[in-house]
């Protein structure tokens, strides 16, 4: 990305967040728990590139959330830098040891596993009753250093830090997906045994991969644990990975903006079609998955592509 | 002794359900190679269907001791009707794609068919409790069980031995098995693959829609109960071993005893004990206790 790019994307990202003190309340905070699931996506995507879909996210996403709710509680703190720190630590002490035993595992036992790991935080968290088991607890509203500005409607603060983070860490991917280490991704789903023959450690590259996404995903959890208010383990719960892995695919895995598009649609989707019928709102997922997966097996991002053929993409 | 007891008859109880589920499961990985997260609502409309039938049977006074064969009943016609919908319908188009891309696709089928549920039968429970009740509990040393958990055994022991007779002792069993072992080179020997994949489809089903209706008497049918079980089916054929009809009993059977003596020694970690069997058992072996060795494509 040359200057110029990166600064279209601070002016865009500043005029989203001075956007946030003239859009109605309830649309900045569709806003930012998209962006929030946006980021678990990515994480996501990234291992998708070297062919692994993980289908428990949701993992590092409640991780995420709990280390914020626990720390929020146990350190009376309402820091918003302090619980992201600490949520980004939890995330790495947890997938660098799950990490070590999935990065041996490819296809569907990957998927399986990965899986496994977050039904047992799920069955975990469930049975304590320190966290209030199945009801989860209340989260404190962020703060930075005491500051936290309001607009009609509540705080702001989370949607001003989710778009600076999205920004950030769109960047750091997508210059990461360029690099060596990132391309090797997508020669892993081609061909592991070739990778493996031109001197690359494949398991190191997806247990890095593994890391970055689990970081992502705790950081979403924990944006969206401050944003809501409340957490519960249904984060951990498969069905919430599943609609991690439908992001992912309708956005697309060719662009790390691919994702955040793909949550944005989602969650528009969902609210939209959860007020015209709740009962059916499920087969709508499900016929657009299917429709996807057989139209645009490639996401939304394609369409990009066959709209603007000839032109530098 | 008691404990030891209460521990064996409820891990047995608990296995034999879970064969139950997980049978259909690995059958169609076995010879289609899809891991069928549908599988789940076949569960959920064998019990919705059987729930709903048995409560109109019993409400016209009808001979009670019947109801056991309607059970079987609905779940045949559930299985043929889901299964052939599903797949002549729809799942034929999709052969061919990757496995991982085969999850989402099934994935996508449960999402419609568990609100296609919810427009059939509706938000609320149904209880079939007749023939729960019926055949009365027994007691042994001073723990009393009932007797529809032990019929649920009989009938997991029977369904086990009707699938390894079918594939292993018939003809058409061997003819599975050829499929299962190399899809192409039995195609080319004149095996009709395209039809054995459809009767597998079925019979899976089948069998998923058949513990669905033979676990309804024992609990309450509310909407989401194929989520919660496909994820259970899930680890146990995988600790099993994906596709094998037998590592799948063994799976059931690790599972539910470990999952009973949770328990009844430490009751909060029921969840945790199930995934971190599966856990530890992956850990050491990748593909699952009985999976056939597969050669690495360069």
């Amino acid at each position: 990305m040359n200057s110029k790019k990166t600064i279209y994307l601070a002016v865009a990202a500043l005029l989203l967040m001075l956007g946030g003190f003239i859009l109605p309340y309830w649309f900045s905070f569709l806003i930012t728990i998209a962006l929030a699931k946006g980021l678990v996506v990515l994480g996501l995507v990234i291992l998708m590139r070297a062919g692994l879909v993980s289908f428990g996210q949701g993992l590092y996403y409640c991780a995420g959330a709990y280390a914020v709710g626990a720390c929020a509680d146990y350190f009376q703190t309402d820091n918003i830098l302090l619980l992201l720190a600490v949520a980004i630590v939890a995330a790495v002490i947890i997938s660098s040891l799950v990490g070590l035993l999935l990065s041996r595992y490819r296809d569907i036992f990957f998927a399986m596993f990965s899986m496994a790991f977050s039904m047992i935080l799920y069955g975990i968290l469930v049975k304590s009753a320190n966290f209030g088991s199945s009801d989860g607890f209340n989260v404190v509203a962020p703060s930075l250093f005491g500051w936290a500005p309001q607009v009609e409607g509540g705080g702001i603060l989370g949607y001003w830090s989710v778009i600076i983070i999205v920004s950030l860490a769109g960047l750091l991917m997508w210059k990461y997906l360029k690099s060596p280490m990132g391309m090797a991704g997508e020669a892993i789903r081609e061909n592991e045994i070739r990778v493996e023959y031109l001197g690359v450690s494949v398991q190191k590259i997806i247990y890095f991969k593994y890391i970055i996404a689990a970081v992502l995903a705790s950081v979403g959890g924990a944006i969206t644990a401050m944003s809501v208010g409340h957490i519960d383990p249904e984060m951990a719960y498969w069905t919430t990975s599943g609609e991690f892995v439908f992001i992912a695919l309708m956005g697309g895995t060719a662009h790390v903006a691919a994702p955040f598009i793909g949550a944005i649609i989602f969650e528009l989707m969902r609210t939209f079609a959860f007020q015209i019928s709740p009962y059916t709102w499920q087969m709508i997922l499900g016929i657009a998955l299917l429709a996807i997966i057989i139209f645009l097996p490639n996401g939304l991002w394609s369409l990009k592509n066959k709209f603007m053929k000839g032109k530098n993409a | 002794m008691n404990l030891a007891l209460a521990v064996l008859v409820d891990g047995v109880v608990y296995s034999s359900w879970l064969f139950l589920i997980a049978a259909g499961l690995t059958l169609i990985y076995g010879v289609m190679k899809i891991l069928n997260m549908a599988h789940g609502s076949f569960y959920a409309i064998g019990a919705y269907s059987g729930a709903s039938l048995i409560g109109v049977y019993f409400a016209g006074g009808n001979p009670p001791w019947a109801s056991y064969f309607l059970l079987v009943g609905v779940s045949i016609v559930a299985g043929i009707v889901v299964g052939l919908l599903i797949e002549r319908g729809f799942l034929r188009f999709m052969y061919g794609r990757d496995e991982v891309v085969m999850i989402l696709v099934t994935y996508g089928i449960l999402l419609i068919l568990e609100d296609t549920i919810k427009l059939l039968w509706g938000v609320d429970p149904y209880f079939a409790y007749q023939p729960y009740t019926l055949l009365g509990r027994t007691k042994i040393l001073h723990l009393s069980f009932a007797n529809y958990d032990f019929l649920l055994i009989a009938a997991t022991a029977v369904i086990g031995f009707t699938l390894w007779f079918a594939l292993n002792k018939t003809r058409n069993g061997k003819i599975l098995q050829s499929v299962i072992h190399d899809r192409e080179i039995a195609g080319t020997l004149g095996v009709n693959v395209t039809r054995i994949f459809t009767v597998t489809f079925v019979i899976g089903a089948f069998l998923g829609a058949l513990a669905g209706a033979l676990t309804a008497p024992g609990i309450s049918v509310v909407p989401g109960i194929g989520i919660e079980v496909i994820i259970l089916a899930f680890a146990v054929v995988v600790i099993g071993g994906l596709g094998s009809v037998g590592g799948a009993f063994v799976g059931a059977l690790i599972v539910g005893i470990s999952r009973a003596l949770s328990v009844h020694l430490y009751p909060d970690g029921e969840l945790f004990v199930i995934y971190g069997v599966m856990g530890l058992v992956l850990a050491f072996r990748p593909q699952g206790l009985f999976a056939i060795a597969g050669a690495r494509k360069i």
